[in-house]
């Protein structure tokens, strides 16, 4: 049996061993760090170290042979292991109670740098481990004067060591510890009335040679990101934090390669991306296209309600929330516990999963009931499905892509969706006016570079260079144009064409839209979104139209969406200016008439000579092409009921005429002299009410117009032209 | 693009009527234009008169798809419904199968709908009658093939096929190169 504990007879007992050692924070805190400024008061310990510091160095080496060396041959090279815990040794010292690690803590503090100390650690091997928290390191005066806890005194001294490190690293070595004693020493000298002690340090600019060593060694990411931190710091209050001698582009050159390396961008990018943005916004920028956006859907409110939408989805464990004040139809998906591109209600077609930034262009354009629409970029068929929904399923929509695989997935969603007013086709955008056109509105979301949305494809951020933006840009003039041409702008509801891309380059955005603007009669409205940057009106060397203002750019970390650009359109003429505007008045006058007349034997062919104007467009040039077409392009082939040829055919004439004379009187002539012409070809009495009535429509559009209207043809394409129309008259 | 001719437009419409009967009508005859069916490609497209119009402008290889496609000819001249032709069907459908949620995922895999997994019937529903299958809350999920009388349903054994699957919604997803 064991012992019985009589409690009358227990032993009172004293504090022991192990109460002797805990005796308190305040007690050991108080033992090394001192309010005062006043000289340290070394206990006699301290004081044997102090003497120690000042001696030879070979004194240490002995000691540490006597203590833990090797006694074999090998004792020269090889150093025993730094023991971290040193508790077992100092039982004897009335100090060792309070043994703590100081080397545990100097590591976790001082890094690589601090070599000089750790030679000190061996020292004092055997001697007491106090834990100052690195507080005898220098004294620091309180920066607010105030009385700060000693704890707090020395995390302030170790956020100064940690904040030498950026400079640290890049110098050599062995230069390392008489530099960061010079430092201490000027910090403990200078006058210390420092809001931020990060600031002290000064942010030194590698030489040229270390910069080229720093490609064979590999930086750690830790370090480049400070001294990136650094570097913008320096660049946003140059004069005061730059360093002496170094010009501003060699702070920014380091930024570059610091921000390539980093972020893994390639060079033109980043320096694109410097153009475009301000050096902190750089910064938001390239963080936000680290992680991904949101998920968000859109209700489709052909078969479904939002609210029932989040109920049934809420009911199967998905977290969400309405989209925003600007959506009726959005839901951002925060997190889901079934995938949610494979519910029931998404394969009935209750929503589609599509990008927050996808829904502007839709709501720029507004399609309403009953037009007719072309998408000519359609895939994967998110925006095509939208404005189904918008219009309810009437009207009608041309869904056009050029990519035969990817239109495999807009047919399935627009039989997902259950659109029915669709029709699906494989042609290349810019092909687009001949097949059909005169539509009410346009949508063209045109294939980019995709720099807005590197989060999705981080592949983008090194495989893009200015050959592929400038490749994309002059595909996108093409297919801009060519939208524009599909547009009828007599149409009684539209005549809108909305451009976006999801690219944040201005060769692909406001560029693309000036062109557009030089080359067409076309003008910018407000998008109806009222959120969102403002598009550029001018960037570096180039000058855009003021109007561009009215364009919308929208950025990942400023919006929380995919990078996107978003201009509203509007069609005024459906007549295509044909000469540049350096020339437009002064040659106008001369060749006016010249041209009215060629014109007015040209009109009555152009209307029954399609094929033949089309064979001739053929033949000649591209801008010729267009001289030629103004008339015949945005007609559809279909000759039955399409009225609006006549009104195309008359604009640039009746324009012409209204310059030419200023007058009305003229107008009233020359149509009588059209009338003539016309009567020949024997469809008088329509032209008649109709030139009548256009008079008055153009009067207003001249006004508006400000563009030349020549019309310019060689001498050889007139003579042929005239055989043409003499051929037709003997045929008739 | 050409209209149907009259031995497909019978083959067509006799597949319909398996599903629908005689609402047939109700497809061509609707109050908001005349709608129609026309052959692309071996597949049958269902579309109005109004957008009939404007895909005769696109050529014929360039045309994928207009209006809704309701199912295709096979090489042996039968045709086969598609998914896609749901919706028109769910509205006018004659006989209705209602899954239980449970094996409502089963069904959405393409596989048949047992005893176990059948929620309601319609009653007097003959066997291999054309039935739509919705889930309990009402969406239609597809369609298929009833394999047992609405008597025989009350008394076979819960692992018995009930309803032969013929389309479903899954196939969105699953066989997304089919639908063109």
């Amino acid at each position: 049996m064991g012992r019985k504990l009589d409690p009358s007879m227990r032993v009172k007992r004293g504090p022991g061993r192990k109460a002797r050692k805990q005796k308190g924070a305040e007690t050991e805190l108080s033992k090394f760090l001192v309010d005062d400024e006043g000289p340290k008061k070394l206990s006699s310990r301290g004081r044997k170290r102090a003497v120690k510091r000042t001696q030879v160095t070979k004194k240490p080496k002995q000691e540490e042979k006597h203590q833990k060396g090797f006694s074999d041959e090998n004792s020269e090279w090889l150093k025993p292991a730094q023991r971290k815990r040193k508790i077992e040794e100092c039982e004897e010292d009335e100090d060792s109670d309070s043994q703590w690690e100081e080397e545990d803590d100097d590591d976790v503090v001082k890094d690589l740098d601090h070599k000089g100390m750790a030679k000190d650690i061996d020292d004092d091997d055997d001697e007491e481990m106090v834990d100052d928290y690195g507080a005898d390191e220098g004294d620091e005066q309180d920066s607010d004067g105030e009385e700060l806890l000693p704890i707090e005194k020395a995390a302030r001294k170790q956020k100064k060591q940690t904040s030498m490190k950026p400079d640290s690293d890049d110098d050599d070595d062995d230069d390392e510890e008489e530099e960061k004693k010079d430092l201490k020493e000027d910090e403990e000298e200078e006058d210390t009335v420092q809001a931020n002690i990060d600031e002290t340090e000064q942010f030194k600019l590698p030489a040229a040679a270390d910069r080229a060593k720093e490609g064979l060694l590999l930086m750690d990411l830790q370090t480049i990101h400070q001294r990136i931190k650094d570097n913008v710091d320096v660049l946003s209050h140059f004069s005061e934090k730059r360093e002496e001698g170094k010009e501003r582009s060699e702070y920014l050159s380091l930024l570059r390669s610091d921000l390539c390396t980093y972020y893994s961008y390639n060079p033109f990018l980043i320096s694109k991306l410097m153009d475009l943005f301000s050096l902190s916004e750089l910064i938001d920028f390239l963080e936000a296209n680290e992680i991904h956006r949101p998920v968000t859907i859109r209700t489709n409110t052909l078969k479904t309600r939002r609210r029932d939408l989040a109920q049934a989805l809420i009911n199967r464990g998905v977290n969400l929330d309405p989209l925003g004040k600007w959506s009726k139809t959005g839901l951002v998906i925060y997190d889901s516990s079934v995938p949610i591109g494979a519910t029931p209600e998404y394969l009935a077609g209750q929503y589609m999963l599509q990008g927050a930034s996808s829904f502007l262009p839709v709501m720029a354009l507004s399609p309403q009931e009953g037009e007719s629409v072309l998408d000519m970029s359609a895939a994967p068929g998110g925006k095509t499905t939208y404005m189904a929904q918008l219009m309810r399923n009437t009207g009608m929509i041309v869904a056009n892509d050029a990519n035969a695989e990817r239109l495999k997935s807009v047919v399935g969603n627009i039989h997902r969706l259950g659109v029915t007013n669709a029709v699906i086709c494989n042609y290349d955008g810019r092909q687009f006016p001949k097949v059909m056109g005169g539509f009410d509105r346009v949508l063209l979301d045109a294939p980019c570079s995709g720099t807005g949305v590197i989060s999705k494809d981080p592949a983008v951020k090194t495989n893009k260079d200015e050959a592929d933006i400038l490749r994309s840009a002059h595909l996108q003039k093409e297919l801009i144009l060519s939208a524009i041409d599909s547009v009828n702008a007599d149409s009684s509801t539209g005549g809108y064409l909305v451009y976006s891309t999801c690219s944040i380059m201005v060769e692909e955005n406001e560029w693309v839209v000036d062109y557009a603007l030089k080359k067409r009669n076309v003008k910018l409205v407000p998008a109806g979104l009222d959120f969102g940057k403002e598009g550029f009106t001018r960037f570096k060397e180039r000058r855009f139209h003021p109007s561009l203002k009215l364009s919308r750019r929208f950025y990942p970390h400023s919006h929380n969406m995919d990078g996107f650009f978003v201009a509203k359109l509007k069609k005024l003429s459906n007549t295509i200016p044909t000469a540049v505007k350096e020339t437009e008045n002064e040659e106008e006058s001369t060749k006016m008439e010249t041209a009215a007349s060629s014109e007015q034997i040209q009109k009555p062919e152009s209307k029954e000579q399609k094929p033949a104007s089309t064979k001739a467009k053929s033949n000649m040039g591209k801008k010729l092409k267009l001289k030629q077409n103004k008339s015949g392009t945005p007609i559809i082939t279909k000759k039955a009921g399409v009225k609006s040829e006549n009104k195309k055919s008359d604009g640039p004439k009746k324009a012409k005429i209204a310059k030419l004379d200023g007058k009305t009187s003229k107008k009233v002539e020359k149509p009588v002299k059209k009338q003539k012409v016309k009567e020949l070809n024997g469809d008088s009495t329509k032209e008649v009410v109709k030139e009548k009535k256009k008079g008055s429509q153009f009067e207003k559009k001249n006004i508006m117009k400000k563009k030349n209207l020549k019309k310019r043809m060689g001498k050889n394409k007139f003579k042929k032209l005239k055989n043409i129309l003499g051929q037709d008259e003997s045929g008739q | 693009m050409r209209p149907l001719t009259d031995e497909e437009t019978k083959t067509m419409f006799e597949k319909l009527s398996k599903y629908i009967g005689e609402n047939i009508k109700l497809l061509i005859d609707r109050p908001d234009g005349t709608y129609c069916f026309r052959l692309h490609n071996d597949r049958v497209y269902y579309m109005s008169e109004k957008i009939l119009k404007l895909a005769t402008n696109i050529s014929r290889d360039k045309l994928v798809s207009v209006g809704t496609c309701f199912g295709k000819f096979t090489k042996t001249q039968k045709f086969r419904l598609h998914i896609t032709a749901l919706d028109f069907l769910a509205p006018y459908a004659k006989f209705k199968v209602w899954v239980k949620p449970g094996s409502e995922q089963s069904f959405l895999y393409g596989n048949h709908i047992m005893k176990s997994g059948l929620g309601r019937i319609t009653e007097n529903t003959s066997q291999y009658q054309g039935v739509v299958v919705y889930s309990m809350s009402d969406v239609p999920l597809g369609f298929g093939v009833a394999a047992k009388t609405t008597q025989e349903c009350r008394k076979v054994d819960p692992m018995a096929i009930v309803v032969f699957h013929q389309a479903d919604i899954g196939e969105y997803i699953r066989s997304e190169d089919t639908l063109t």
